[in-house]
């Protein structure tokens, strides 16, 4: 294969931006549901990280990659659900429940994982569509995952459900406020507890990616805190599914900006490239703040924007 | 664990663990028959999961051995982070079950924590793996040991460059110390035996064990045209699955991951640690002094090769064996001057010829010509 010189920083972007988008992707758009009905979970790097390990260790044991996404997806819902459970006592604070159920997964998929660690799981398949070029990075750079093209179509049909479906409504309302939602004769608790089992199942199929496509292996530091940095997306997207998704997007072109740089000779201060993330985050979030309004966006029973 | 414990329940732990310990050194008061062997309780300290196909594993492996010899008792923890947290783990190896030996494995247990450890449990002996002890400076009680593994990446460079078409090949290090620099440059010149030519695309990621930075540092090196990939990170697994799916050959590092890319495996340079851990722990039964600062290569058994792939050719099967047979006698040296660094400036001068032992290969802070990468 001949190498492609400086245009590989460009295609390291982009491909990056697809290959490392995804878990940003899920868990991101998970978090908006839940954070639409009014409620945070920080508990999603563990639904992650547990997701992961399901998935890898259900692929392994039936040969089925499909098989072990569903089964993350129903650990991450009954991770959501014993979040929303106990949030719905009163005087429940959601970010110590979220921190202390993100350490239970984690400790649990470290704890269950262990004989995954060695297995080799079967791979999700991935979409080729470079056939049209003759550059076998190119090739490469588009062999797109299936879940990642989900990922796309969840968070445009989410943009449009929250503005125009009856089901949305009702998030927003009790997200906005729980007095009216109770006025309209809903139970706050309830959605909240099923926005909060919704947004656990699709962070674990962020997880599954993890483990069953990119990088591809399960092993206890799989996470580089892509649950964490994801809740935060939700806050930078302002809430909307289509900002989370593109948010996903930058974040994952910036972080292989670090690598495809010393891959074509640019080899000092690569710590500062690694860092390319987060100070883009930094910059956005001050470029985009104001001092005379609040966040556009903020669902107003957020424990945080109260 | 018990990290929770508050201190003063420690020390009264400790005091009853030691009456415990008394007693079971005895062995004739419980049993006639386990006088042969002196009991004695081992601990291991992995900053990683033990099963990793890498740097833990290599560990494991090691404590696996010595847990069949007659009297050894092994304790382990794993994912220990280089934080305070080790520092509990191996008092609770020591107050709770009563180990003397303890092996701390990772580079940055050793300082402050495995010194202020040794401070405080005189009688307990620590060795570390990484090779940081110096003589009058750190206690007597703790020591280090490490192994020669560059020779071992210098045979992995000679099958990397006969596999190599491109003539650029490619590694994935995680930080620029000496020891990762050493295994760089001997990759390299090992493939220039081969082809003076070819040059080696360095990525560092900044990190033992970050598994998406590693795929994307991969896929980077692949997308520059490298073929053969071989890496220096804790876990080489993702390395090696991620560049055998895009069709490069590898070449291992720590531990034998032949079974994750059958096909595209060349050689890989593994530890031995067994060897190392056996004698260790016969000179603590035997009552012996333990060595302060043990070092060995390939010769000493502490480094070995994985078995040669099916994609290397009967060329590189030749050469590969006449190098190693030169190792084994101990007359092969990699670092044979004039060797000069990718800066333009004198890495190895046209006199010296440095053994792979030599004091100076400890601080390399130098790439060699033909690396493509910045240490800083």
């Amino acid at each position: 294969m001949e190498g492609i010189g400086i245009w590989g920083v460009p295609l390291a972007i982009f491909a990056g931006a697809i290959r490392v988008s995804t878990p940003f992707i899920f868990v991101s758009l998970g978090e908006s549901i839940t954070e639409r009905s009014g409620r945070i979970n920080l508990g999603l790097e563990g639904t992650l990280v547990f997701g992961a390990m399901t998935a890898y260790a259900i692929a392994v044991m039936s040969g089925s990659p499909w098989l072990g996404v569903l089964a993350a997806m129903a650990t991450g819902a009954i991770f959501g659900l014993i979040h929303g459970f106990i949030c719905k006592f009163p005087k429940v604070n959601d970010i110590a429940i979220g921190i202390a159920m993100m350490q239970f997964g984690l400790g649990l998929a470290f704890f269950l994982g262990k004989p995954f660690i060695q297995p080799v799981a079967p791979r999700l398949p991935s979409i080729p569509l470079g056939g049209w070029s003759d550059i076998p990075q190119v090739q490469s750079a588009l062999n797109i995952n299936v879940l990642f093209v989900i990922g796309g179509l969840l968070a445009v049909a989410l943009w449009w459900a929250f503005k125009n479906t009856r089901l949305g409504l009702i998030l927003r309302v009790v997200g906005d406020s729980s007095d009216a939602a109770r006025a309209m004769g809903l139970n706050p608790d309830t959605v909240r507890l099923f926005a909060t089992a919704v947004g656990g199942s699709l962070a674990a199929v962020g997880g599954a990616y993890l483990s069953l496509y990119y990088p591809g292996s399960w092993n206890e530091g799989i996470s580089s805190g892509q649950g964490l940095m994801a809740v935060a997306l939700v806050i930078f997207a302002r809430w909307n599914p289509i900002g989370c998704f593109l948010a996903a997007l930058l974040f994952g072109g910036a972080g292989a900006l670090g690598p495809a740089l010393q891959s074509v000779g640019v080899t000092q201060g690569y710590y500062l490239f690694y860092a390319a993330p987060y100070v883009l985050t930094l910059a956005i979030l001050v470029a985009t703040s104001s001092p005379s309004r609040s966040l556009a966006g903020a669902p107003g029973a957020l424990s945080i924007t109260k | 664990m018990t990290k929770l414990l508050p201190m003063n329940r420690r020390s009264f732990l400790q005091t009853t663990a030691v009456g415990a310990a008394a007693l079971g050194l005895s062995p004739s008061l419980f049993s006639a028959t386990a006088a042969a062997q002196t009991a004695l309780t081992v601990g291991f300290i992995y900053v990683g999961p033990k099963d990793d196909y890498g740097y833990n594993q290599a560990h494991a492996e090691g404590a696996a051995v010595i847990k069949a010899m007659a009297g050894v008792t092994v304790v382990e923890e794993e994912n220990v982070p280089e934080t305070v947290d080790v520092q509990k783990t191996m008092e609770s190896m020591i107050n709770l079950d009563g180990a003397t030996l303890v092996f701390p494995t990772s580079f940055g247990y050793f300082d402050p924590h495995m010194l202020a450890m040794a401070e405080k449990y005189p009688d307990v002996q620590f060795r570390h793996c990484g090779g940081l002890w110096q003589e009058g400076k750190n206690p007597m009680n703790t020591g280090s040991y490490f192994g020669y593994i560059g020779q071992g990446q210098y045979l992995n460079g000679i099958t990397a460059g006969y596999a190599s078409k491109s003539k650029k090949i490619g590694f994935v290090a995680a930080k620029p110390i000496p020891q990762v620099l050493q295994n760089i440059n001997s990759f390299l010149l090992g493939a220039r035996s081969v082809d003076p030519a070819i040059t080696c695309q360095v990525i560092f990621t900044g990190e033992w064990s970050l598994a998406v930075k590693e795929a994307e540092a991969t896929n980077a090196l692949i997308d520059q045209g490298a073929d053969v990939i071989t890496c220096h990170v804790d876990s080489p697994k993702v390395v090696v699955e991620t560049a055998a799916g895009r069709g490069a050959f590898v070449c291992g590092y720590h531990a034998n991951q032949s079974p994750l890319a059958p096909e595209k495996y060349l050689t890989g340079a593994e530890w031995a640690w067994g060897n190392v851990y056996t004698d260790f722990v016969k000179k603590a039964q035997a009552g012996e002094k333990l060595g302060n600062f043990v070092r060995g290569g390939l010769k000493d058994g502490f480094v070995k090769m994985s078995p040669l792939g099916p994609a290397v050719s009967a060329e590189a099967r030749t050469k590969f064996d006449t190098t190693l047979a030169e190792m084994m006698k101990g007359t092969f040296s990699v670092f044979k001057g004039p060797i000069k660094d990718n800066k333009g400036g004198d890495a190895v001068t046209a006199s010296q010829v440095l053994a792979e032992d030599a004091i100076e290969l400890e601080s390399m802070a130098y790439l060699v010509e033909g690396v493509v990468g910045s240490t800083s």
